[in-house]
């Protein structure tokens, strides 16, 4: 499969400060791809230099077949970009706005972004400064959804949203999907990226930590079991691959790694089990696990 | 304590954090210039019958009334003080924007509303940026008595030029607070704050220059700048003129407290009003973009140009007639070419003002960019398919052009008044338009400056303002201070001719060019190559 962006061992550092740190990040076309980190993480710092803002210091970085930095225009034709933080123009209407930014992309639909306007209830007549952020991030949103692009680059874009307007949001993009359109979409909200992501990449520190689909991400993660044993537990807690072991009484809690799962209920039957319940990880299991202690 | 003003402490202390560098520095570098003058006047003029010569041949020249204001002795603070006229203005228009800049603007980027939901008074925020800058105007007033007092000069008129100066500035911070409360924009506020101060000074200037010419002065009692002048330091000071300043203090401020009081925060008097909901087919281009930024801008320079050109155009001849009226200076005067090469020199000088002035509109122009950057408004522009260079390219092409179109109309109307008084429009119109553009490259190396550090320096773009006022202390005081010409090559107005009157050297002027071209060039390709953005 045709790869949209492809990053390897990309480093930036602003001063001292080490932003990204041998970031690795693919996305394949075609696919909404998610970006996870805590905030300072460094998805934005990536995001500048995938659009050619930021210059990177070290490693590769290859977007739509091209060189981010020196295809710059040529390649900012293909997408559109929804910063985190949409700030306007005061004197400017948000009208403006989205027809100048779409005119500067090479063009957007006016079909397209009279429903965009519709489903987004945005009025366009407001001059910038009286928007308010949510529908500032609508703006740059209509102006993004309604080029006819490739790539749609959105950092945070739903920050500031009400619930309505997610699931807007939401529709429009798996209709960008739907129409062949390749996504990156960095995010913090988890059921934003479950419903809408075909593969995510968890970035800490200025390096990804984790990428793959949910489920292979789920595959990686720890079980907790809680379990009623006939007898004591014995060396249960010296077992490959778990952790976390809570003895109260007979009723024993412990998590253990996905793939030694096997090896721990095994002995568990061998002591006899009364009762016994596994939950797989969730989502925010998965994502606290990384977003722990980030930044240290 | 009143719960309106609770926090007013700590906002102050954030006031005082946040401009912990640029407020000392103003306050310190006008506060030494007075003393400064006297010291200067002392050497150059150390008789009274030396001094009485200078008040007779120059400083009572309406020209010279008309810039700085009248002289009121011919001791030597009454000089210095006639000297620092231009700092009565200088004085207001920073406090003007001190307290806009710490009430407006922080409302407009949303960081008022962060402190606003902490215990904090309604009132906190004008009131702390109202105490600090009449604090920072008292103490300006106060180094600058003590220096002239150290200059071995009168106490009381001392105090006088000090507490002219203090009130100058008080009178224009509440004028601030009070144009903060109108707008919901920082630069509409300011326009009202600006507007209020040009017409204060064309005032003054209208009424002393009519003064100086034998006239009614009645004018600049309209202008609070005219009222501070009155207190006549160093003469026979007059204590009393300085109560309308001090009342227009308190009512402006007055009036501000009411309206901040009962408005939303974010909102202001004069309704902001909605715009088209599809753009006009040309706003399509980076260009396009940079006009709509800029055209406001250019607008309010022009008028303001053609303002000042058209006030000290009229007042052009009237200098050169009162120095007809003295027998022998109009001998010199005749034999240097007549009353005609009076005015000629004095419109010189006038239109190197202007040029300093509208240097000022280029630097704020090329730095406009600047701003778009650290806003994050250039980052969805150059996101699109839109080259560094393209984008520079619109604002710079505005930067560069804009000054020229505000000094052509400022050179166009002072023709118009000067050409009108001596009967002669269609002969003037011309000489004072070149005279006027005469001054474009000087211009454009500050403006290029401005492109330069943008570039380059990004973090220190604001540091092309202090180029202008090395500019603009090096013409005031590189000749009296007695500086190396070395020293007055730095400024580029040094090698503007003068015109109208002097000779056309056409060297200075394509040099003047390339020294900016390459300034403005070194901007872009450091531009092209640097992170964008830079904040």
């Amino acid at each position: 499969m045709d790869t949209s962006i492809a990053v390897s061992g990309l480093v930036k550092n602003f001063g001292r400060v080490r932003a990204l740190d041998g970031l690795d990040l693919t996305v394949r076309t075609g696919e909404v791809h998610g970006f996870l980190g805590p905030n300072g993480a460094g998805k934005s710092t990536a995001i500048r230099v995938l659009l050619g803002l930021l210059r990177a210091d070290a490693g590769t970085a290859r977007l739509l077949g091209g060189d981010p930095w020196r295809d710059a225009v040529a390649l900012h034709r293909r997408l559109a970009y929804v910063p985190g933080d949409v700030t306007l123009w005061p004197n400017l209407s948000g009208g403006e706005v989205i027809d100048l930014l779409g005119r500067l992309r090479g063009g957007l639909d006016p079909a397209r972004r009279a429903e965009l306007l519709d489903a987004f209830e945005l009025d366009p007549r407001k001059k910038g400064r009286a928007y308010s952020k949510g529908n500032r991030q609508k703006v740059g949103l209509v102006a993004a959804l309604a080029s006819d692009v490739e790539l749609l680059i959105l950092d945070e874009p739903t920050s500031g949203l009400d619930p309505l307007m997610e699931e807007v949001f939401q529709h429009w993009v798996r209709q960008a999907k739907r129409e062949g359109r390749t996504v990156l979409l960095s995010s913090h909200i988890l059921a934003e990226v479950e419903a809408l992501c075909d593969r995510v990449t968890i970035i800490r520190n200025g390096r990804a930590v984790e990428s793959g689909t949910l489920a292979e991400l789920r595959h990686l993660q720890r079980t907790s079991v809680d379990v009623e044993l006939a007898g004591p537990p014995g060396r249960l807690a010296d077992l490959p691959g778990v952790h976390d072991v809570r003895v109260d009484g007979n009723r024993i809690r412990f998590d253990v790694d996905t793939p030694a799962l096997d090896g721990a209920l095994r002995y568990l039957t061998g002591i006899g089990v009364r009762s016994l319940t596994c939950q797989p990880p969730t989502l925010e299991q998965l994502f606290l696990r990384h977003y722990e202690g980030a930044g240290r | 304590m009143n719960a309106a003003l609770a926090g007013t402490g700590g906002l102050i202390r954030l006031v005082l954090r946040r401009d912990r560098i640029l407020l000392p520095l103003w306050v310190l570098l006008l506060a030494v210039l007075p003393a400064s003058y006297a010291s200067t006047f002392a050497g150059l003029y150390p008789t009274q019958a030396e001094r009485a010569g200078y008040v007779a041949g120059t400083a009572a020249n309406p020209s010279i009334v008309a810039l700085l204001g009248p002289v009121y002795s011919d001791s030597i603070g009454a000089l210095a003080v006639q000297r620092s006229g231009m700092l009565l203005l200088i004085v207001a228009l920073i406090s003007l924007l001190t307290v806009i800049r710490h009430t407006r603007t922080e409302e407009e980027a949303g960081r008022r509303e962060l402190l606003g939901a902490t215990a904090l008074g309604r009132h906190a925020g004008l009131t702390a940026a109202l105490l600090v800058t009449y604090a920072a105007d008292l103490l300006l007033g106060l180094i600058a008595a003590a220096g002239l007092v150290a200059a071995d000069l009168p106490v009381a008129g001392a105090l006088a030029f000090g507490a002219a100066l203090t009130v100058s500035g008080w009178v224009f911070a509440s004028i601030g607070g009070l144009a903060a409360q109108l707008t919901t924009g920082a630069g509409g506020a300011r326009g009202i704050g600006l507007a209020l101060l040009g017409l204060a000074f064309v005032l003054r200037l209208a009424g002393d220059a009519a003064e100086a010419a034998g006239g009614s002065g009645w004018l600049s009692w309209l202008s609070p700048l005219g009222w501070v002048e009155r207190v006549r330091a160093f003469a026979d000071e007059r204590w009393w003129v300085l109560l309308p300043g001090l009342a227009l203090t308190v009512l402006a401020a007055a009036l501000a407290y009411p309206i901040s009081a009962r408005r939303d925060l974010g909102a202001g008097v004069l309704a902001p009003r909605s715009g088209p909901a599809v753009a006009a087919p040309g706003l399509a281009s980076p260009l396009a973009l940079a006009w709509r930024l800029h055209r406001g801008l250019l607008l309010g320079w022009a008028i303001g140009a053609a303002a000042l050109g058209a006030i000290l155009g009229s007042v052009a001849d009237a200098a050169g007639q009162a120095v007809g009226d003295n027998p022998k200076l109009a001998e010199i005067m005749a034999r240097l070419g007549g009353t005609a090469a009076l005015s000629d020199a004095y419109l010189a000088g006038v239109m190197t003002i202007v040029g300093l002035a509208v240097a000022g509109y280029g630097i704020q122009a090329a730095l406009r960019m600047r701003a778009e950057e650290t806003a994050g408004r250039a980052e969805p522009v150059l996101a699109a398919a839109v080259g560094r260079t393209r984008w520079l390219g619109g604002h710079l092409l505005l930067a560069a052009v804009g000054p020229v179109v505000a000094l052509a109309v400022g050179g166009v109307a002072a023709g118009l008044t000067y050409g009108l008084a001596t009967g002669d429009v269609s002969g003037q119109v011309p000489r004072l338009l070149g005279a006027a553009l005469v001054q474009v490259p000087a211009v454009w190396v500050l403006t290029g400056l401005a492109v330069l550090l943008s570039g380059a320096l990004p973090r220190a773009a604001g540091a092309s303002w202090a180029g202008l006022a090395g500019c603009f202390l090096l013409g005031q005081l590189g000749a009296v201070l007695e500086l190396g010409q070395w020293a007055l090559d730095v400024s580029p107005f040094t090698h503007i001719p003068r015109l109208p009157g002097g000779e056309v050297m056409v060297l200075p002027l394509l040099v003047l060019t390339v020294v900016a071209a390459v300034f403005a060039g070194i901007g872009v390709l450091a531009f092209r190559r640097r992170d964008v953005p830079v904040t």
